[in-house]
């Protein structure tokens, strides 16, 4: 594995784009961070700049008002950079595929390291995709 | 008197079509041209509050319920008017009356393409910059 | 030389999880004037629900805001009990009533956690989160999902609260109790958040009038308005509860009404339990005739309002959602102006906005569009004000 993924293994920073939730996604990486789950003892850190993200956590449906927005999202964090799409609307937009206003899903916009499903998955599920992520990067020597 | 013998007693033959769906549920039909002098006499002189509007596109024209509650009685009474017009709708906007309508009034014009006449703020709300011209998403042709 | 200043926040940024804008013109300190741009989180819901038939529209509702994920479905259900005069069972009617408050009190310990981060106190974000999970895992216990709980149904309810699980409903909302008092002496007996919050992000009566605002954010300037007691529906009328009324419509207010409703929910939720008869919980209904239909609900932030007619067919000709935050969040408009830019992030998040329900903050200089701040920016601001007040509060202590 190049030293740049591997040093993302040690402590990821992950920076949390929101494109067009209903927010129970959202809500549910927040909670990482509250007592129960407490991921920041794992190193995983939410962090308030793009700039200084490993990893981009992508909630929601892309609309036309958001779409171009992740794009920029994307081409301003540091690669390498994973992402990972979280919840059934990144996955794969579900019940918004119709919509008038959602032109395509996540990864036609941003290529998607890890699927994380669930309406909204569990904080469990989505520490177990994230581990699963870090695993891939290792098992990438 | 009853709130709705007030609203009879003051708007008189104005109300073309009075229906009573249920005992918290009324609706009275108006000529489009009315709606300014009959939101003042619900909203300043009998002290209702503006919930929302509704604008739907109808065989007949395009059709807007303001939908006003009367706390007191728990009571909503929904205020419709007809625009036959469907190639240049408008109405006169009701916002000058109290801000609270701004947003309502620019959402029904994005998405059914009926001007607000004396609106202070007529531009999109919801949809993106880059959304046609002419396109109205709630628009059933 | 002073020049108007824009600061704009948003529409990403850490602890407002929905992307929206608030672009703020300031006057050195003061902010003198606001542009809010919504429309990050639309994704044509109203369009959507008009290609699916009346039982789908229930899950395709709860999905417009996860926070208030009950609410939606519940005013949609008595849009459509409304349209075509359905009547519920009885026992529906006590779930459903449980359901909704239950939400309430997660929601509004969610809003204490964000409010508390955004003023600098983490460890409130932390405990109020933390007493948020055994909700959660009631949730979970009694329809399988802690978020999103599918219970609302044309008629009824979609699942039973089992007889064995009532004593643990009742234990955890027991033990609710001691952690609310918590909140209540933390918050309102603390004088660097009454410094903090008093006389901030004043929304006046006649203001929250002219803007038609709803829910807490009413009811903290004065506003007597709650659906639950004006326009009943579930069980509301046959508790016995109190709606929490303020009148300084400040911040302050709005988070005293807030944790007061908290107590207010346990009790209902209590009553309930007591007083939920056995029986059906649904009417099985098959038809919807043509009419129209109108429902409402007090919502966590303030009244959820859904319009549904139909045409007779299994689908509705048209669906008219109005969640709460469109109404309040408009009305920033007037609250966040005359303030300082570092209860910006407070002033805004004061109405516990959920801009997925209403559809979704910068810096700029006024002239030049130059980006001054980000919102992350001004939560530090935010932050950083209450350091002050600490020590100018301590140093006054210590002086008598």
């Amino acid at each position: 594995m190049n030293l740049k993924l591997k040093a993302l293994t040690k402590s990821i920073w992950v920076f949390h784009a929101a494109t067009s939730p209903c927010n129970n996604c959202d809500i549910e990486v927040l909670d990482l961070l509250t007592p129960r789950h407490d991921v920041e003892r794992f190193g995983i850190v939410l962090v308030g700049s793009v700039r200084h993200a490993d990893a981009l956590l992508v909630t929601g449906v892309p609309n036309y008002k958001t779409k171009e927005r992740l794009k920029n999202l994307y081409s301003q964090v540091p690669k390498p950079c994973l992402v990972a799409a979280i919840g059934n609307c990144a996955c794969g937009r579900i019940m918004f595929k119709d919509s008038y206003n959602s032109p395509c899903p996540v990864d036609e916009v941003v290529p998607v390291d890890v699927y994380i499903p669930g309406c909204p998955p569990k904080p469990e599920a989505i520490i177990a995709g994230v581990v699963k992520l870090i695993q891939k990067l290792k098992g990438k020597k | 008197m009853s709130i709705l013998d007030e609203i009879k007693d003051r708007l008189k033959d104005k109300i073309l079509d009075w229906h009573e769906h249920a005992a918290r549920r009324i609706y009275i039909t108006i000529n489009p041209r009315d709606i300014q002098e009959v939101a003042s006499t619900l909203f300043k002189d009998l002290a209702l509050r503006f919930t929302i509007a509704t604008g739907q596109d109808t065989p007949g024209g395009l059709e807007i319920l303001y939908h006003f509650s009367f706390d007191k009685t728990g009571q909503i009474i929904s205020v419709r008017v007809l625009i036959e017009d469907k190639k240049k709708p408008q109405i006169h906007s009701i916002t000058p009356l109290f801000p609270a309508a701004e947003w309502i009034e620019r959402e029904i014009w994005e998405m059914l393409g009926i001007n607000f006449l004396g609106h202070p703020n007529l531009k999109r709300l919801l949809l993106a910059e880059e959304w046609p011209e002419g396109k109205y998403p709630l628009r059933k042709s | 030389m002073s020049h108007k200043v824009v600061i704009p926040i948003g529409p990403y940024h850490p602890l407002q999880e929905e992307p929206e804008l608030f672009r703020l013109y300031v006057e050195g300190e003061k902010v003198v004037d606001i542009d809010i741009v919504i429309g990050y989180m639309h994704r044509g819901i109203e369009e959507l629900s008009e290609h699916k038939h009346f039982d789908q529209v229930a899950f395709l509702v709860e999905r417009i805001c996860g926070i208030c994920s009950t609410s939606h479905p519940f005013a949609y259900v008595n849009a459509m009990e409304d349209l075509a005069k359905i009547q519920v069972p009885e026992r529906a009617l006590y779930i459903r009533t449980i359901i909704a408050e239950m939400e309430r009190i997660h929601s509004h310990l969610l809003w204490l956690g964000l409010a508390g981060h955004f003023i600098g106190y983490n460890t409130v974000w932390m405990w109020a989160w933390k007493y948020r999970e055994p909700v959660l895992d009631m949730f979970e216990m009694i329809s399988g999902n802690r978020n999103h709980y599918a219970m609302m149904k044309v008629g009824g309810v979609r699942r039973d609260i089992k007889d064995q699980d009532i004593p643990v409903l009742k234990k955890a909302i027991d033990e609710l109790v001691p952690a609310v008092d918590m909140f209540r002496g933390a918050v309102m007996d603390d004088p660097v958040i009454k410094a903090r919050l008093k006389g901030i992000g004043i929304l006046t009566k006649q203001q929250a009038i002219d803007w038609c605002v709803v829910g807490p954010t009413a009811r903290a300037s004065g506003i007597n308005i709650d659906v639950r007691r004006d326009d009943p529906y579930g069980v509301y009328d046959r508790v016995t509860w109190n709606v929490i009324l303020e009148k300084d419509g400040d911040i302050f207010a709005k988070t005293k009404v807030r944790i007061l409703e908290l107590y207010e929910s346990v009790s209902i939720i209590r009553q309930c339990l007591d007083k939920m008869p056995k029986g059906e919980i649904d009417a099985n209904i098959k038809d919807i005739p043509p009419g129209e239909g109108i429902g409402r609900v007090e919502a966590p932030r303030g009244e959820c309002f859904h319009y549904v007619r139909s045409d007779g067919t299994n689908r509705p000709v048209r669906h008219k959602i109005r969640a709460p935050s469109f109404m309040n969040v408009a009305s920033n408009k007037v609250a966040a102006v005359g303030g300082t830019i570092s209860d910006a992030a407070i002033t805004l998040a004061a109405v516990d906005p959920c801009y997925c329900c209403t559809e979704r903050l910068i810096v700029l200089d006024k002239d030049s569009y130059r980006k001054l701040m980000n919102g992350w920016d001004l939560i530090k601001l935010s932050q950083a004000k209450t350091e002050e007040l600490k020590k100018s509060i301590s140093s006054r202590q210590s002086q008598i």
